[in-house]
C-alpha cells in the first residue's frame, strides 16, 4: 500500500517539478502531530557531528520538514468562512498540559440555604422592577431610586402607642443599621460554619420580642462583658446562676480522706470481678414496660383481624399490606398509642 | 476560599472573580522580570520574548533582588500580582552567566522551574526580513534526542511547550498561521529558532512551506531544574467532569457530512387522520333542534371510523 502511494506521489512530483516544489515530506511517519496545539515533534534522529556542523541548516530543514506535516494534515480539516478568512476547527489536544488554577469547588451552603433544601423552599423570582405608587412609574425594587423609597420621606407618622418625643426617624436609621449589621454577622457565621471553625458565639441578636430564654442568656453576656470576665460584677437580689455558664469540673482531693477512697477503689474491684452489666434502672423499666404494651396490643390487633380483613391476607399481600397502616383514626390520633 | 472582608467597589469585586478558578481557564499570562544584576544579553533576551508573547504577558522593568531556587515566594508573589501562571526570570553572575528561568505555577505556587544560559543569542533586530504579527499562536516544533532522554527532560519539555503554545483556541485561521518556533534539544542544549512562513503555490490546496528565519534565535544549556513531584503533577493535570463536553443524543452525522435526527413520537392515531376533503364526508354544522343534537354527534363519529 505504501510502496504505491510512493510511487503514486514520486509521479506526481516529477510531473508537478516543472512549475512547484512538492508538499510530501520524506520521513513524515517519524513526526507526530497535535494540531489542538499546532505541535508537531519530529523523532528523526539527527547525527551529532553533522548538526555541529550545519546547525542552522538542519534546524531550518527540520523545522520546516515538520511544519509541512502539520500544515497537511491542518488543511485536511473542515474549513469554514469567518468574516472573508478561512478558520479551521482545532480537534481536541493530545499533549495534556497543567492546569492554572485548581477545579473550583462548589461554593458551601449557607445555613438558610441548607434549610431551604431540606424543606424543598424554592426561591420566588421578583421582578426587578416595581410600581411605585408616589411618582407613578415603574422604579427599581431596590438600589438608587427605588420604588417606595421610605428613607426620602419628609415626615413620619408617630404611631397610637409610641412615645411622642420619640425620633421616629432616627428609630429608623438604627433598626436598618441593626439588620445590617446582623446579616454581615450571619455571612460571617456562615463563613466559619463552612470552614469548620468554631463558631463564635452571639449573645443576643436583635429581635422584636426576645423570649425569657433569650434574655437570660444576653444577661449571662452582660455579665461577662467586663474587663475581669465578671469577676466584680453585682448579682441582682434574688438572681438565679445562669444556664448558660458552663460547669466547672470538679475534682476529689488528691490527699485527705483516706478511708472514702478505699471505699470507691474497692466497690470497684467488686464490680470488675462479678462482670455484672451496668443497668440504668430507669431505662430498663421502661423498655419492658414498653414491650408489655407492644404485646398488647399486638393481642389486640390479632384478636381482630380473623374476623375482618381476611381478603388481602389471604391473598399472600398480607404482611405488606397490613403493616402499611394500621389503625383508623384521624390525623392527630393516628400515630399515637391507643390505650 | 471564601473571603472574609468583602471587595468594597464592583470594579475590585470583578477583579477579584477574574482571578478565580474558572471550570474553562482563560489563556495562561506569563510575567518577566529581572533580578538583581543582569547582563546586556539577559535584559534583550526578556524583551523580546515579551513581544513574542505580548498580549498574555506582563513585564516588569525594575531590579527584583530575588533568586526563585533559593526562596519561591518572591515569585509566587509577583505572579499573583499580575494574575500570571507563567513565568521568566532573568539575571547574570560569575557562577551562572546569563541565567534564565523559565517555570509555571500551579494553584499559585511553583509547580515546574527550569534553569538556562544563554550561551547565544541573535536579536529579533538583527535578523533582517519581515516578522511574523504580532499575538498569534505560534506552531511549534520540537526535534532532537535531549527532550526523549529521562523524564525531568520530558517534563522540561512539556513546560516549553505550555510557556511557547500561547493563547488556548478553538479555531485558527489558517492565513494567520505564519509563526513557527522550533526547539531542539541535543547533547544537554536546547536551540531555540524563530521562523516566519512563506506559503507558496503547491499546485495543490495545501501550500508549500517555506521558512524565514525571524529572531530571536538562542542556544541554552540546562542547568539546574524544580520539578513537581508526579502526585502533584497529576494533581495538576486533572480536569473537571462538567468540562468534558455532554454526550448529544439521537444526533448523528453520516458519510456526507449531513447531520440526522432521530425523533422518538407517539403512535399516530388513524382514526384521526386527515384524509382528503370530500363534501360527503364533511361534519354537519350544529343542528336548529336542541334534542336531536345528540344523537346526530354519535351517529356523525360512527360515520369517520
Amino acid at each position: 500500500m505504501a510502496a504505491t502511494q510512493s510511487v503514486v506521489d514520486s509521479i506526481l512530483s516529477t510531473t508537478d517539478d516543472s512549475k512547484f516544489k512538492t508538499i510530501q515530506v520524506d520521513s513524515a511517519e517519524l513526526i507526530e502531530l497535535d494540531e489542538g496545539n499546532l505541535l508537531a515533534v519530529n523523532e528523526n534522529k539527527v547525527d551529532t557531528k553533522e548538526f555541529r556542523k550545519r546547525t542552522e541548516e538542519i534546524l531550518l530543514s527540520s523545522t520546516r520538514d515538520a511544519t509541512q506535516c502539520l500544515f497537511n494534515s491542518l488543511w485536511q480539516l473542515p474549513v469554514e468562512q469567518v468574516e472573508g478568512a478561512y478558520v479551521v476547527k482545532l480537534p481536541e489536544p493530545k499533549t495534556w498540559l497543567p492546569r492554572e488554577k485548581p477545579v473550583p469547588k462548589k461554593k458551601p451552603l449557607t445555613k438558610w440555604q441548607e434549610y431551604a433544601k431540606s424543606k424543598g423552599i424554592l426561591n420566588k423570582k421578583k421582578s426587578r422592577m416595581v410600581w411605585d405608587e408616589l411618582s407613578q412609574e415603574y422604579k427599581p425594587r431596590w438600589g438608587y431610586k427605588r420604588a417606595n423609597d421610605d428613607t426620602q420621606e419628609w415626615a413620619i407618622e408617630v404611631p397610637d402607642n409610641a412615645d411622642p418625643m420619640e425620633d421616629q426617624f432616627a428609630k429608623r436609621k438604627n433598626a436598618k443599621k441593626e439588620r445590617v449589621a446582623k446579616n454581615e454577622l450571619q455571612r460571617l457565621r456562615n463563613i466559619a460554619r463552612s470552614q469548620k471553625s468554631k463558631v463564635p458565639g452571639v449573645g443576643l441578636t436583635p429581635t422584636e420580642k426576645p423570649s425569657k430564654d433569650q434574655l437570660s442568656k444576653a444577661l449571662a453576656v452582660a455579665h461577662k462583658s467586663t474587663a475581669s470576665i465578671g469577676k466584680f460584677t453585682d448579682r441582682l437580689p434574688k438572681e438565679k446562676p445562669s444556664r448558660f455558664t458552663g460547669k466547672k469540673r470538679k475534682f476529689e482531693p488528691s490527699i485527705g480522706n483516706l478511708k472514702s477512697e478505699k471505699e470507691k477503689q474497692l466497690n470497684l474491684i467488686e464490680t470488675n470481678a462479678k462482670k455484672l452489666p451496668k443497668i440504668d434502672m430507669a431505662k430498663a423499666t421502661n423498655r419492658a414496660l414498653r414491650q408489655e404494651e407492644q404485646t398488647a396490643s399486638r393481642e389486640k390487633q390479632s384478636r381482630k383481624t380473623p374476623k375482618k380483613a381476611k381478603g388481602k391476607k389471604a391473598l399472600g399481600l398480607g404482611k405488606k399490606a397490613s403493616g402499611g397502616r394500621t389503625g383508623g383514626g384521624n390525623k392527630k390520633t393516628r400515630g399515637k398509642r391507643k390505650r | 476560599m471564601q473571603r472574609i472582608v468583602k471587595p468594597k467597589t464592583q470594579r475590585g469585586r470583578r477583579a477579584l472573580e477574574r482571578k478565580e478558578p474558572k471550570i474553562f481557564e482563560n489563556s495562561k499570562s506569563t510575567l518577566f522580570f529581572k533580578g538583581g544584576n543582569t547582563s546586556q544579553t539577559v535584559t534583550q533576551v526578556l524583551k523580546e520574548m515579551h513581544t513574542l508573547k505580548k498580549p498574555h504577558a506582563t513585564m516588569f522593568g525594575k531590579k527584583n533582588a530575588t533568586r526563585p531556587f533559593e526562596d519561591q515566594s518572591t515569585v509566587e508573589f509577583f505572579t499573583s500580582k499580575s494574575d500570571s501562571s507563567l513565568f521568566m526570570y532573568g539575571c547574570h553572575s560569575k557562577k551562572r552567566p546569563n541565567n534564565l528561568v523559565i517555570g509555571r505555577l500551579y494553584d499559585s505556587q511553583v509547580l515546574d522551574m527550569a534553569e538556562f544560559g544563554i550561551d547565544k543569542f541573535v536579536s529579533m533586530k538583527d535578523v533582517e526580513g519581515q516578522k511574523a504579527s504580532m499575538g498569534i499562536k505560534p506552531c511549534l516544533v520540537f526535534s532532537g534526542d535531549l527532550f526523549e532522554e529521562n523524564d525531568d527532560n520530558r517534563r522540561v519539555k512539556n513546560l516549553l511547550l505550555d510557556f511557547f503554545r500561547g493563547p488556548t483556541v478553538d479555531n485558527v485561521s489558517l492565513s494567520g498561521l505564519e509563526h513557527v518556533m522550533s526547539i531542539h534539544g541535543a547533547n544537554g542544549k536546547v536551540y531555540i529558532r524563530n521562523f516566519r512562513v512563506l506559503m507558496k503555490k503547491s499546485g495543490s490546496k495545501t501550500p508549500r512551506v517555506e521558512l524565514q528565519s525571524m529572531g530571536p534565535s538562542l542556544d541554552l544549556s540546562l542547568r539546574r531544574t524544580r520539578l513537581a513531584s508526579d502526585d502533584l503533577f497529576k494533581r495538576a493535570l486533572k480536569k473537571p467532569a462538567t468540562a468534558k463536553p455532554k454526550k448529544k443524543k439521537n444526533v448523528s452525522h453520516d458519510d456526507l457530512g449531513n447531520k440526522l435526527g432521530r425523533i422518538h413520537m407517539n403512535t399516530q392515531d388513524f382514526a384521526k387522520l386527515q384524509a382528503r376533503k370530500l363534501k360527503g364526508l364533511k361534519r354537519k354544522g350544529p343542528v336548529a333542534n336542541g334534542t336531536d343534537a345528540g344523537d346526530e354527534s354519535k351517529k356523525q363519529k360512527v360515520d369517520e371510523t
